[in-house]
């Protein structure tokens, strides 16, 4: 209810600087997107996420002007983009393989988009500085790409997009090429120049933790469609569905169905855990109709002893990887299925010393999942 | 000696490759008047050349008709290998691929002998061309090499990344300059590249041109054939060490050019 009201509000603060009605694109007899609708508000730093062929990337050319809708209209800033050929669009776009002109230096690369306006040259020329000086590259202007590494180039492109300033900035796997390291101090950068220059970002990408870490909003695609839109931590903690649920994290999904109901809390009978589950809600659905539960592996706790908490299965440990700063249990419960469970790794001594073998009590609290539709 | 195998055998595959060439380069030197008696170093033979009318009006036709046909080609094979490269599939793509490479294994004689039939059936019915002369070796020749011109910018245009060009394109570059500004400079080097193999192509091609040639317009390599048939001259020799030096030169700057790490690494 309060996210309804609050995205009310921001409707109705702002108009939103891209519109998509019915935007569909057909490849031959394939779909690649399928109806969407979805609005983008000015200075969001909005987050498609989906995996390969799920169609953001061709939703992104046809932002650009690349492809062309097969129907539907993209109206961006208030005019209607149909005809509007990409040279002439308010929009830029940071490409996934950069797409540096190999044979201009990194000066002449920014300085493009501005010589292709009515800048004179002194213009063009601070304001490459004043770009150069953002992406911290100052010194690099009269470089060749390929002198210089991976993150150097992917600020060169981002300088390059920025430079006309467009209304909206296209950026398709920003962080893809970047390694680990890297990658994590560049979204922080990224997010900052975002906030600098005020220009609204669409940013295509299959990782959901660099979508995560990126976006005010996430709208997550499948086939052709977006499935969810929301906050980072409402598509992570309020999943609308089994595809969000598992595309997003990792989780534990199990088939039940709608038993015992009171008064603030639901029995949900599962074949698969031979139990029930506890719920702390009412769900609205007829009692016996199928529903989905799923819990992150986070959000239960192993215990060698039973809490008698609101929901709790024994079981035996199978398999536990340490990952450094948390463990990731595979724990067999008494039922045959496979649960898993992550702890974080708060001390440096391993204070409940689990191991494979262990006879353990997995349990959560009746707050901790989530109840999707089958 | 298994040291010396390999020295060997490519010094032996050298030999049977070049020999001959190098023994028409040293006779080219040779004082005597008799082909296949050294008598002594000498470049009369090369004065003797730069004297003869046939020989130095044949090799002003030859270069006329290789840059001509060269810019031909390298125009015409440009425009092909954008098409097979940027169109999208469309129907006889797969045809209009192989006709446009045909000419490179088609032999010249059913090259040559077909663009006689063609010409002379053209002249019967529009009048058009009037006998056969240079223009109708130029047209020639630039049917055939338009065929690996075609192919060296092709493989050059597969290489090239596409998103280059949308950038530009994106960065408010109408396409024509983004045909300026991004894809000429990355297919310069295949443009050069393939004009040169071009030009040399016109320059060797004996059998096509002694089809479609007409009187008045014998090129070099006809002029050398006929003059050979009536025995041969040293001053010959001479003749074709510099074509021997001009095919080099052409080939090698060629094959410089299309390195693929030749724009890439300068420092």
């Amino acid at each position: 209810m309060d996210k309804a009201k609050e995205a009310l509000r921001q409707k109705q603060s702002q108009a939103p600087i891209i519109q998509l009605k019915g935007v569909t694109k057909r490849f031959g007899a394939v779909t690649a997107v399928d109806h969407i609708d979805l609005d983008i508000y000015p200075g969001e730093l909005f987050c498609l996420l989906g995996g390969s062929g799920s169609g953001k990337s061709t939703l992104l050319r046809m932002l650009s002007g690349f492809e062309t809708p097969s129907e539907g209209q993209i109206i961006i800033d208030g005019v209607d983009m149909a005809g509007v050929e990409p040279y002439e669009r308010p929009v830029n776009m940071m490409f996934q393989s950069y797409a540096l002109f190999p044979h201009m230096t990194v000066f002449d690369n920014v300085a493009y988009g501005l010589r292709r306006m009515k800048f004179s040259k002194a213009e063009v020329h601070a304001q490459v500085a004043e770009l150069l000086h953002m992406v911290q590259l100052d010194d690099y202007a009269k470089r060749k790409p390929h002198q210089l590494s991976g993150g150097q180039r992917q600020r060169v492109a981002l300088a390059r997009a920025l430079a006309r300033r467009p209304k909206l900035l296209l950026l398709d796997e920003p962080l893809g090429a970047l390694d680990k390291k890297l990658r994590e101090e560049t979204q922080f950068e990224l997010v900052k120049i975002q906030e600098q220059s005020g220009v609204t970002f669409v940013v295509v990408t299959h990782d959901q933790e660099e979508a995560m870490t990126l976006a005010d909003r996430i709208g997550v695609m499948d086939r052709g469609r977006i499935v969810q839109i929301g906050e980072p931590r409402d598509i992570y903690e309020y999943p609308g569905s089994r595809f969000v649920a598992d595309f997003i994290g990792s989780v534990n999904l199990f088939d039940c169905s709608i038993g015992e109901e009171g008064e603030d809390f639901t029995i949900l009978d599962s074949e698969d855990l031979k139990g029930s589950i506890r719920v702390g809600h009412g769900i609205s659905g007829a009692p016996g109709s199928d529903v989905s539960y799923a819990i992150r592996p986070e959000k239960i706790a192993l215990n060698r002893d039973s809490e008698n908490a609101d929901n709790e299965f024994s079981g035996i440990i199978e398999d536990v990887a340490y990952m450094g700063n948390w463990s990731l249990y595979r724990v067999r419960l008494d039922c045959g299925c496979i649960l898993k469970v992550s702890q974080a790794n708060l001390k440096r001594q391993d204070q409940t010393n689990l191991t494979w073998d262990d006879r353990v009590f997995a349990s959560w609290s009746d707050t901790a999942g989530v109840v999707l539709p089958s | 000696m298994k040291r010396l195998a390999l020295p060997l055998m490519a010094f032996m595959g050298f030999a049977f490759l070049y020999l001959p060439i190098v023994s028409l380069i040293i006779y080219s030197f040779n004082e005597s008047k008799l082909v296949t008696v050294w008598g002594g170093f000498s470049t009369k033979w090369y004065v003797e050349l730069f004297k003869d009318p046939q020989i130095l009006g044949a090799a002003k036709i030859s270069l006329q008709i290789g840059v001509i046909s060269a810019t031909l080609a390298v125009v015409l094979g440009t425009l092909a290998a954008f098409v097979l490269v940027r169109f999208r599939r469309f129907r006889g793509k797969t045809l209009l691929t192989g006709m446009i490479t045909a000419p490179l294994v088609m032999p010249e004689v059913i090259t040559g002998l077909s663009l006689l039939l063609l010409f002379v059936a053209l002249e019967s019915t529009l009048g058009w061309p009037q006998g056969r002369d240079m223009m109708t070796i130029i047209i020639a020749h630039t049917t055939f090499c338009m065929a690996y011109v075609a192919v060296v910018v092709q493989s050059r245009l597969i290489d090239m990344d596409p998103s280059i060009e949308e950038a530009a394109l994106d960065l408010g570059a109408s396409p024509l300059r983004v045909f300026f500004d991004v894809i000429l400079p990355t297919i310069a080097p295949a443009l050069v590249s393939g004009w040169l193999l071009a030009f040399t192509l016109s320059l060797d091609d004996l059998v096509i041109a002694s089809f479609v040639s007409g009187p008045g317009s014998s090129t070099l390599p006809m002029v050398i054939f006929s003059k050979v048939r009536l025995g041969v001259s040293p001053d010959v020799n001479a003749l074709a060490t510099l074509m021997v030096l001009v095919v080099a030169i052409g080939i090698f700057l060629a094959a410089r050019l299309m390195r693929p790490s030749h724009t890439e690494v300068n420092e």
